[in-house]
């Protein structure tokens, strides 16, 4: 991210701030209660704990790739406000998260986006090549891998159950959470 | 009416001068329901200021690569709303 790509997007998000403020919609501190709030509680550490969680507990896997949002709850997190669906990768299946329309995505689980999933490309290759768009991040899948691309267009939000990666039998949670990435929660990585 | 997983539904075509959440690259497109996700607004009313907007069934709704780009072996599921879809 360099602040020469940032300033017109920031400019804009300002402008669209002030008109909210002078049609007395919001204020500067709510804006900024809003945004501290998010940012310091949104973070990928929380896809990770799920994750770890449903590695560890069949039954958490079950509830949380049936019902992420009791899922969420379970694991000590403030109602979500979107409803959560998570997909498991397999030995034959690798998901992958898009939002082609603009860049929809479990913030609160997450953390902020990054930059390149709100890009042009990654939201109109990722549903047309996405066997190419992985092995740009690093993945290389064996062509006996399906890949299911999940294009988040509604109020749902999409998250990637990685697989637990073989060798880590004797980690604690604490070892298995540091393992899992923003990208592998996404599909963009494997773990 | 509630579409059951595995019902083939096919996207409207067609290009309307308001907002839509029906992605252009399936329109026309032939899928097979998923799951029903929940019942929202439509964003077409809600974009809008139609008050109140239609609230609809959304479904995850299954395309086979092949039959979107003429290539490719994965499948690429999209959220639509029910008025988006028609059985096929």
């Amino acid at each position: 991210m360099t602040a020469h790509d940032d300033l017109p997007a920031a400019a804009r998000a300002r402008q669209l701030e002030e008109r909210l403020i002078a049609a007395g919609l919001t204020s500067d501190d709510e804006i900024d209660e809003f945004l501290t709030r998010l940012y310091t509680s949104a973070s990928p550490v929380n896809g990770a704990r799920m994750a770890v969680r449903a590695w560890t507990d069949p039954r958490y896997r079950d509830l949380l790739l049936s019902d992420g949002n009791a899922a969420a709850a379970q694991a000590g997190f403030d109602p979500l406000s979107y409803q959560l669906r998570v997909v498991a990768n397999t030995d034959d299946t690798h998901n992958v998260i898009v939002c082609t329309l603009c860049s929809c995505y479990p913030v609160s689980l997450l953390g902020p986006s990054p930059g390149w999933y709100k890009s042009f490309a990654y939201r109109s290759r990722t549903v047309r090549e996405p066997r190419q768009v992985l092995a740009e991040f690093g993945v290389t899948l064996p062509e006996t891998v399906r890949i299911s691309v999940w294009d988040s267009t509604s109020e749902a939000r999409y998250m990637v159950l990685p697989q637990r990666p073989d060798g880590t039998g004797a980690l604690d949670a604490a070892a298995l959470t540091g393992l899992v990435t923003r990208n592998g929660l996404i599909g963009t990585a494997l773990v | 009416m509630t579409y059951i997983a595995g019902t083939r539904v096919r996207v409207r075509a067609g290009d309307p001068d308001h907002h839509t959440r029906a992605p252009r690259y399936v329109r026309g497109h032939t899928g097979e329901i998923v799951t029903a996700l929940d019942r929202w607004p439509l964003p077409d009313d809600s974009a809008r200021g139609v008050v109140p907007p239609r609230e609809e069934m959304c479904y995850a709704v299954r395309f086979f690569a092949a039959d979107l780009w003429g290539s490719g072996d994965h499948t690429v599921t999209v959220d639509l709303w029910e008025s988006y879809l028609d059985r096929a």
